[in-house]
């Protein structure tokens, strides 16, 4: 094709255009427009009138972004602004029932437009996008005041949930496959979708009751399409928030279905010390060493606890990774 | 029989996307379908159950991959973490070809998931160009690229979108998927000719044709694939047929979706416009 002459030329020195001749220059308008783009929107939905340097956004749209007969240059931007911001703020209205149900619509609303204003998306799947929910919330708690510790333990059980949806399996070890084997030198790996929590509050059971109460929340597929700005239908239905009790849970998969299993503290002690690359026999002193239950033979305990995981294929080959 | 290096698979027919509103249908009724269109992403996972339904997909449909997040578009290089893992999913489905979008949509890895539109620029169909070919040789498959619906011109672009998209397949020497809906829906959007449009695509190059529903607004259109598709929008896949002949055509439906029946028909439409084609006289 031959080359044309450039449509754009600077008309006033004020506004210099962007041109896009190499790569660099690519990169200067992609860099420019994504960071209008993961700009939070006004409380009316709107794009920030005001850019960063505290000049008129219309001015910056319009150095880069043609006005039609409809629409001004501003005008354009705001609806990649407005598309990007549903999308997003819609995905993690979906995958967080439980932490929304805590916090409440408005609250929650709030709380993830600061996540993702400080975190924007760092993968190329919607999956990963609560993943520094949790580094965030570590960080800046007032968020989810008055009840961080509440909040941290729902969001940690929510992202288990997505691991254990569709992390990896490794080839599961049977009891058969380590009769031999001697337990001081034994070393069992834990399937990567599998979680191991330690809880200040029953967020299990509240969480059933949660999606009892809604509808249930299909993961919503990643696609070309525009979606509505998540919002609370009607009047909130408050569920009881959960009791603070220490609990241990083990969120995984089972035949492709999801599940959670509640641990004693034994258990999950063991558990815990396997993942950490303990042997067999460490792991298991660690979890007598840490008991405080009495009147329980806990030789038949423990080989009911190794039956039960590798019966739920739990086990896998150690690796140090 | 192919028509031509680009359009190898003009027998595939009438596809639609495979969706998770569908699982359940697809899987008990087995319903005789052409062909499935995935989306890539979706897939690219380590384990669970959307891997067990895609093997159990595999097992008794064809399956052609679509991509929404590689963006060939982007000024920077592709990520190889991402390459490598759609590579694995195209062994998995041995997909006849794969297609993604002209668009970019990510910088220094921060990702908008959307699809953004590119500053026609002839540097910026080279960047593209580069970035499609190291994907082919990569993947080793074929790559059709798929024009997106657009809200936003930018003052740099020196040509327009067809002779853009003309420059960048020719410079990577792949294929098209032509998306007549997001033809439409940028004409009216950007005050163009949508069929100036599709008399300028090479047509030897379209492998692949998209049709979908978009949603009207006050003062724009959005490409919403919540809805059938519109009659204009008709008028010019039978257009695009008559220039392309006989192509793999798939109906993309992906917000509001209604049963699958409703979908599947609303898709078969399509052939009656490819037979009208066919027996119309030489
Ligand atoms: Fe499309």
């Amino acid at each position: 094709m031959k080359r044309s002459k450039p449509i754009s030329s600077s008309k006033s020195l004020k506004t210099p255009r962007l041109d896009v001749r190499s790569r660099a220059e690519l990169k200067a308008l992609q860099s420019l427009m994504a960071t209008a783009v993961f700009r939070p929107l006004t409380a009316q939905d709107g794009m920030q009138p005001r850019w960063i340097d505290g000049g008129k956004t219309s001015d910056l749209a319009s150095t880069f972004i043609k006005p039609n007969d409809r629409l001004t240059s501003f005008d354009r931007l705001e609806i990649y602004n407005r598309v990007y911001w549903f999308r997003v703020l819609d995905c993690l209205y979906d995958d967080y029932p439980g932490l929304r149900a805590i916090l409440g619509e408005r609250k929650f609303m709030k709380l993830i437009t600061a996540y993702l204003a400080k975190y924007p998306s760092a993968s190329f799947t919607l999956r990963n996008l609560g993943s520094r929910l949790e580094t965030f919330l570590r960080d800046e708690p007032r968020w989810v005041a008055p009840r961080p510790e509440l909040a941290l333990d729902m969001i940690r059980f929510e992202w288990a949930q997505v691991v254990a949806f569709d992390d990896g399996a490794r080839p599961a070890i049977t009891p058969d496959d380590i009769l031999d084997a001697r337990p001081e030198k034994l070393r069992l790996g834990l399937q990567p979708y599998l979680s191991l929590l330690e809880l200040n509050y029953e967020v299990d059971e509240f969480l059933v009751a949660v999606k009892k109460s809604e509808s249930a929340v299909l993961r919503s597929e990643a696609s070309n399409t525009f979606e509505a700005m998540p919002h609370a239908s009607g009047p909130e239905k408050r569920i009881r928030l959960p009791k603070r009790k220490r609990i241990h849970l083990a969120v995984h998969r089972h035949d492709n279905m999801l599940y959670y299993k509640r641990l004693d503290p034994e258990g999950f002690v063991i558990l815990t010390a396997l993942r950490e690359g303990a042997s067999v026999e460490d792991a298991c002193l660690r979890g007598l060493s840490s008991t405080k239950r009495i009147g329980i033979d806990w030789s038949e305990e423990i080989k009911d606890y190794f039956n039960n995981w590798a019966s739920l294929g739990w086990f896998c080959r150690f690796s140090k990774k | 029989m192919p028509a031509n290096s680009f359009n190898n698979f003009t027998e595939y027919g009438i596809g639609i996307g495979l969706r998770v509103p569908h699982y359940r249908h697809i899987l008990s009724q087995k319903p005789v379908v052409d062909w499935f269109e995935i989306i890539s992403e979706n897939f690219m996972v380590d384990g669970g159950r959307p891997l067990e339904v895609l093997d159990s997909i595999l097992e008794q449909y064809r399956v052609v991959q679509h991509g929404v997040a590689m963006y060939f578009g982007s000024a920077d290089r592709l990520s190889r973490e991402h390459l490598k893992k759609l590579k694995r999913l195209v062994k998995r489905t041995k997909t006849p070809w794969l297609s993604d979008h002209l668009c970019w949509g990510s910088v220094d890895g921060r990702y908008t998931h959307d699809l953004l539109p590119m500053p026609y620029t002839f540097a910026a169909a080279k960047a593209t160009a580069d970035n499609i070919r190291e994907a082919r040789d990569f993947l080793e498959v074929p790559i059709c690229v798929e024009n997106v619906s657009s809200y936003a011109e930018f003052h740099a672009s020196e040509m327009t979108e067809w002779e853009f998209l003309s420059e960048v397949v020719e410079r990577a020497d792949c294929g098209i998927l032509l998306d007549v809906n997001n033809i439409y829906v940028s004409s009216q959007n950007h005050n163009f000719d949508p069929y100036d449009y599709l008399n300028n695509v090479p047509p030897d190059r379209v492998g692949q044709i998209h049709i979908a529903g978009h949603s009207k607004f006050e003062k724009y259109i959005l490409d919403t694939h919540d809805h059938p598709v519109l009659d204009p929008v008709w008028k010019m896949y039978a257009h695009a047929v008559k220039l392309v002949g006989r192509t793999a055509t798939l109906l993309e439906w992906d917000d509001s979706i209604p049963t699958f029946d409703e979908v599947h028909n609303e898709a078969l439409k399509a052939n009656q416009f490819v037979e009208k084609l066919e027996n119309a006289p030489a």
